[in-house]
């Protein structure tokens, strides 16, 4: 099993005006703390993710010029508010493991890999809203710490379109409230949009602004990780003695 | 891209040589280069040729073309011998091979035409990183202190008890099951401590590394080695001693 390794890293994500309830503070940064595997903590949600391809993926699904991605999320019973037992094949899981891998098979660069499986686990430890986000800036970390080549990034925010304003990275309270609400995977440095997902009705003109508001979120979540892990590689480098 | 940028796809430390830049990331699997000596586990038995798994992408392959016959004579295999391949090699076997090729897609062919390579007998196998074993020109080491390691550059350190006399007539398929001395038993326990130490602070490992942190860790115990303060203090005194035997 390849683990990721977490770097240290506060995540600032800044959201449009609207005065939001206390427990948002935009500004409210919490220090990752470094363990085996890459663990992110976003104002909201927390999860930890880890590779793996050590695992004898089935030959007959091996693809002779490329890797299979192979992504599987799975939810604590803790995550949310009331303790909830989620068995391992169920449809959210699925569905999001599916949207996992369509992001990173976009990412990974997996002609450099025929005939292997990259194997991504993604377990959420607190649901509080943009779930699929802090999974995708997660699983980012873990890749890169496994040394597989990415094409880029893939930095995540959730936004949605409330009173007339733009959101990004909303709480489980305000994508319960049931306005629309997208996610977005994005490669920062080209502007690339990796996934862009949203399944409520929003006018076509309002998109323009809440897509910038994702993408503007997502782009500061570049910064973040971006500096951590850079830090990390610093240190690991000084320690090799280079 | 339209600006005449550069971008890593995998996050580690620059090496410039002239006009070639790599990025080198800190923890891959490893990739095989001919004339690698390395330390694999078989997993599976196939026709003509043996699958062993060496900490890279792709299981590498050993052909039975490629092994030692007993008694270390050249002929063609045959298909008593193709019969025979599970009675030399099983899965969970450990061996030493040097990787012969390549192929395209970055899988490993190895070959044990050597009598220094072959089964390994009695031992303790430890795995780090592959980045951390430094290439040598031997990775075969009988060190002073009563024990023998090989150095494998996919990252797996074998560390065994010194034969007395050299097995030349077996060819390395006869592993030694005679029950290994406590004093032995403590050398190679303290070494792979020592090791597994080294490769947490991420100290390049090769003979004289190991060595070294093998003396620091004398005045402590065994079992303490692996403690976090003490084995700070360890590669600390270590680090310290290589840089004064540059200097």
């Amino acid at each position: 099993m390849v683990e990721g390794a977490a770097p240290t890293a506060k995540p600032g994500i800044n959201d449009t005006a609207t005065p939001r309830p206390a427990c948002l503070q935009p500004s409210s940064h919490k220090p990752i703390s470094k363990r085996p595997q890459a663990y992110l903590r976003a104002p909201h949600s927390h999860s930890s993710s880890r590779t793996g391809n050590e695992i004898r993926g089935s030959r007959a699904r091996a693809l002779p010029d490329r890797a299979l991605v192979n992504c599987q999320y799975s939810s604590a019973t803790f995550s949310t508010g009331e303790r909830k037992r989620r068995p391992h094949g169920d449809r959210k899981s699925c569905e999001m493991g599916l949207q996992l891998r369509q992001t990173f098979e976009a990412a990974i660069l997996t002609q450099l890999h025929p005939r292997s499986q990259i194997d991504i686990y993604v377990q959420v430890l607190q649901a509080d809203g943009g779930t699929y986000a802090a999974c995708v800036n997660a699983a980012t970390l873990a890749v890169l710490d496994a040394g597989i080549p990415m094409r880029d990034f893939v930095c995540a925010c959730s936004a949605g379109f409330v009173d007339g304003t733009a959101l990004a990275d909303l709480s489980h309270v305000e994508e319960a409230a049931g306005g629309p609400q997208l996610a977005l995977a994005l490669l920062p440095a080209s502007g690339q949009i990796a996934l862009l997902e949203m399944d409520a009705r929003l006018h076509e003109d309002h998109l323009e602004q809440v897509l910038e508001a994702a993408a503007r979120a997502s782009r500061d979540v570049h910064t973040v990780l971006d500096r951590v892990v850079r830090q990390h590689v610093q240190e690991a480098s000084v320690l090799l003695g280079d | 891209m339209g600006e005449e940028k550069l971008i890593a796809s995998v996050a580690g430390s620059v090496e410039r040589v002239n006009k070639l830049i790599c990025v080198k990331a800190l923890k891959t699997r490893y990739n095989g280069e001919v004339g690698d000596i390395v330390v694999g586990r078989i997993t599976e038995v196939q026709q003509k040729r043996w699958k062993v798994e060496t900490n890279s992408r792709l299981d590498s392959v050993l052909l039975l073309s490629s092994m030692n016959l007993p008694g270390g004579e050249l002929r063609r295999r045959s298909a008593e011998d193709e019969l025979a391949m599970r009675g030399f090699l099983q899965e969970g076997d450990l061996i030493s091979a040097e990787v012969q090729a390549v192929f395209s897609d970055g899988a490993v062919s190895l070959h044990t035409r050597s009598l220094k390579y072959g089964k390994l007998g009695q031992g303790v196998l430890v795995q780090v990183s592959p980045s951390l074993v430094k290439r040598q020109k031997t990775h075969f080491h009988d060190l002073p202190c009563g024990a023998s390691v090989i150095l494998g550059n996919n990252g797996f350190i074998w560390v065994y008890p010194t034969p007395e006399h050299k097995e030349d007539d077996a060819g390395g398929f006869i592993a030694n099951l005679e029950p290994v001395s406590l004093a032995d038993r403590e050398v190679i326990s303290r070494l792979r401590n020592c090791i597994v130490s080294l490769a947490t602070q991420r100290m390049m490992l090769y003979d004289t590394s190991i060595l070294y942190c093998y003396e620091a860790s004398l005045p402590h115990q065994i079992k303490d080695i692996l403690k976090p303060e003490i084995m700070e203090e360890i590669v600390m005194e270590t680090r310290q001693r290589l840089l004064e035997q540059e200097g």
